[in-house]
């Protein structure tokens, strides 16, 4: 029984909430690493890109609200992603058509090119703060719990329980159905093969006749989808913020890194393994501890190993961890 | 036109700025913009110097020049006597065992073979180290903390010259630098840049939360001053004097004599490290740094250590940013981690080195003083822009009221505008290398 009691408290305050959030850093982990399979450089604009997405999802929402189209229980954001990754979609292909495409026929390096979405990080954040402010927004609505805490104690006669909200079910969903339809694109499709052979080998697909202005294309229209959905799940668990979300970017890039960069797999364990540790080194393990020991046992203290202010530190350790001794990441991404 | 002339005609062009600002807003407001200038200078010529000399991506400024303002609080402050006597030894033990860890665990690296009892050694020994670290230092910590945590609770400084803390913020810079080039140098360029993103958040974090280093969000006040205080100058009947003999008030006068007075020291610093960069450009060592930027495998083939050469140019540049973040926090006379925000002191600085032109110092300077000008200068045009085009608009529309809220947010527009113009159509900057 205390062992099933630290499982619940388990349950509610690390793996609901690791889960979660390893679902929107694995979306986003998704975006840079295919950015940087097929465009090959590491895409600094990223975060804000999912900042601007988000925006664009808030504003529809913002409007359906208030010409009272609701989803009931489901978040209205939901109904707006779509308009949202249509306004992305057109932001990210402009910007390539713009500034990207110049550097690309050019042969540029790969640095100058992150010194460019740098640039493009700065138009992007700049816009973001204009339409929308750099203040918190609120754009969650419906349902706030699927259970709560009590719902399930008193279900289950536990002294402990967990509950999940609405919003988290409904990132780790949206993301599950995201991934397999990314992998169904990327493994069965046509254009998804002609993708993955461009980032393998560039010249063997462009002598086979693949057209790289499509691959590209294609690329940047996958990568706004999957900052919005990112960004708006983030946005809907937490809470909208545009600096948050260019902090977000060390997370994002630790979890493709560690990954293996340009590998979509590496992405989506990277994201989970950043997620857990960060949650579970900065979460204070005393009343877990205090039900899984005996008595005798049970600590005084937290029993936190840091505090949260550093959770940023633990994406940097593991990072840092991984240069140091796999520097092309636990599957095997490009070292280029 | 001769490169000289061009060179002479655009810093003329910033001199007029910075006068101008001095003729139509005040001259108050154009000597800050000048110091500022200067500061933001030797800024951009610490990250030319890894940019532009050897090609090495540095997102981490921002780190490096917050560790150089928290020397200026750990040198010139004075010490908290109690809150030393209180904690100050657990801290020092605490951090002690701490490093004494991070060692044995790089001895048992080294020394033991590869295997399963080295992986598990070195999990027991991080796993004692680190709550054994923890037991001291919290300890310690809140020992500290508890101190008069209105003003101090803190263990202060070493009370020694402000002065001094400008090398000694560079120094701190160079620890750091080393740590991280140690551990990112010789991967790809990306992973560098992204290991000093990473490591800048940490110091900053580090600073905001460890309230007995440096009071964390409750910030350092009333650092020590190189130069006179103006009210020290105000009460000076012989100053009051000069001034009123210059047709100047004295609170005018003291405030303007201080600014000048930061100014030349910033100038002979900016000076100082100019000429030394200057003569490693053309060193036997600047041409091997630029082979390297070039081609780095020909270099490696030529039997240079490409390795170390980046971390050396890396850490001398990090140091130089540190000594600027040192010069910074002196100038503003208090330490406020929370002021300490990624795209004014890391991106901003990169806009400045790449407008002027990477590889060329003098490009460097021009670059931060112009960005810096601009940076400053946008929002005050932009508000006027503004007040153009709303003012044909009903008083208290919605849109007016917000288009007249986001002039704030001109700035980032125009540095990210700024930037890739001068990246696509002048990639060389403004004073391109030679």
């Amino acid at each position: 029984m205390e062992l099933l009691n630290a499982l619940m408290v388990l349950m509610n305050f690390v793996i609901v909430p690791a889960l979660t959030y390893g679902s929107q850093l694995a979306l986003g982990a998704l975006g840079v690493t295919l950015v940087y399979g097929i465009l090959r450089f590491s895409n600094f604009a990223h975060g804000d890109g999912m900042a601007l997405g988000t925006t664009a999802v808030i504003l529809f929402t913002w409007w359906f609200q208030s010409l009272g189209i609701s989803l009931g229980p489901v978040p209205t954001a939901l109904l707006a992603l779509p308009f949202g990754i249509a306004a992305a979609a057109a932001l990210m292909l402009g910007t390539d058509r713009v500034v990207y495409r110049f550097y690309r026929t050019q042969k540029a390096k790969p640095v100058i090119l992150v010194i460019v979405s740098m640039g493009v990080m700065f138009i992007y954040n700049g816009i973001t703060r204009f339409i929308i402010g750099p203040d918190d927004q609120n754009f969650a609505d419906g349902a706030r719990f699927l259970f709560t805490v009590r719902e399930f104690r008193d279900w289950s006669g536990l002294d402990e329980g967990f509950g999940i909200r609405s919003t988290q079910a409904l990132t780790v969903v949206t993301a599950v159905i995201v991934v397999a339809a990314l992998f169904w694109f990327l493994n069965r499709t046509r254009t998804g093969k002609s993708m993955r052979a461009f980032s393998d080998n560039e010249d063997l697909a462009l002598l086979s006749g693949i057209n790289p202005e499509k691959v590209v294309a294609v690329t940047w229209l996958l990568v706004a989808a999957l900052a919005t959905i990112a960004g708006t799940l983030y946005g809907l668990d937490k809470s909208f913020k545009p600096f948050t979300y260019f902090q977000l970017l060390l997370p994002i890039f630790a979890a493709a890194i560690v990954g293996g960069l340009g590998s979509p797999l590496g992405a989506i364990a990277g994201g989970f393994i950043i997620a857990f540790s960060e949650v579970t080194v900065t979460y204070a393990w005393k009343k877990v501890l205090e039900y899984a020991l005996p008595e005798a046992l049970a600590p005084e203290g937290l029993m936190q190993l840091m505090s949260t202010e550093y959770k940023f530190a633990v994406s940097f350790m593991i990072l840092v961890v991984v240069l140091l001794f796999k520097p092309t990441g636990l599957f095997k991404g490009k070292a280029v | 036109m001769s490169d000289g002339l061009r060179n002479a005609g655009l810093f003329a062009l910033v001199a007029a700025l910075i006068v101008g600002t001095g003729m139509l807003q005040s001259w108050n407001t154009a000597l800050v913009i000048l110091n500022f200038g200067l500061i933001s200078a030797i800024m951009a010529l610490g990250v030319n110097l890894q940019w532009g000399f050897a090609g090495l991506f540095n997102v981490g400024v921002m780190g490096f020049v917050a560790l150089g303002g928290l020397a200026v609080v750990l040198v010139s402050m004075p010490p908290v006597g109690a809150a030393w006597q209180a904690g100050g030894l657990g801290i020092l033990a605490g951090l002690v065992l701490g490093a004494a860890t991070i060692a044995g665990a790089i001895l048992l690296w080294q020394r033991m073979s590869p295997g399963r009892a080295r992986g598990l050694a070195l999990l027991a020994l991080g796993l004692v180290g680190f709550f054994a670290f923890r037991a001291v230092f919290d300890s310690g910590v809140q020992a500290v903390e508890a101190v008069d945590p209105a003003l101090t609770g803190y263990l202060g400084g070493l009370g020694l010259p402000v002065l001094l803390a400008w090398p000694v913020g560079g120094l701190l810079a160079a620890g750091g630098a080393w740590v991280i080039g140690k551990t990112a140098l010789g991967l790809r360029s990306d992973y560098l840049a992204i290991a000093t993103l990473g490591i800048s958040e940490i110091i900053i974090a580090v600073m905001k939360n460890e309230d007995w280093l440096s009071r964390g969000v409750k910030n350092v006040i009333g650092l020590p001053r190189p130069v006179p205080y103006e009210v020290d100058l105000q009460n000076d009947p012989a100053f009051v004097e000069q001034a009123a003999g210059l047709g100047l008030d004295a609170v005018t006068a003291s405030g303007l004599w201080v600014k000048t007075q930061y100014g030349v020291l910033f100038a002979i610093v900016l000076v100082v490290i100019f000429v030394a960069l200057q003569l490693a450009l053309k060193s036997p060592w600047g041409r091997m740094m630029r082979a390297i930027r070039d081609n780095e495998t020909a270099a490696r083939a030529m039997g240079k250590d490409v390795t170390r050469r980046h971390l050396q140019v890396f850490v001398l540049g990090s140091a130089i940013c540190g000594l600027a973040g040192a010069m910074m926090t002196t100038l503003d006379g208090q330490l406020t981690p929370s002021s300490y925000q990624p795209l004014r002191f890391t991106f901003l600085v990169w806009v400045m080195v790449i407008v002027g032109g990477s590889g060329s110092n003098l490009g460097a300077v021009l670059g931060g003083f112009l960005i810096w000008f601009l940076w400053v200068q946008v929002e005050p045009l932009g508000a006027l822009l503004m007040q153009g085009i709303t003012a044909g608009m009903a008083d208290g529309s919605a849109l007016k009221a917000h288009l007249l809220d986001s002039v704030a947010h001109m700035r980032l527009l125009t540095m990210g505008i700024v930037l890739l113009l001068v990246l696509r159509f002048s990639p060389r900057g403004l004073i391109p290398e030679k």
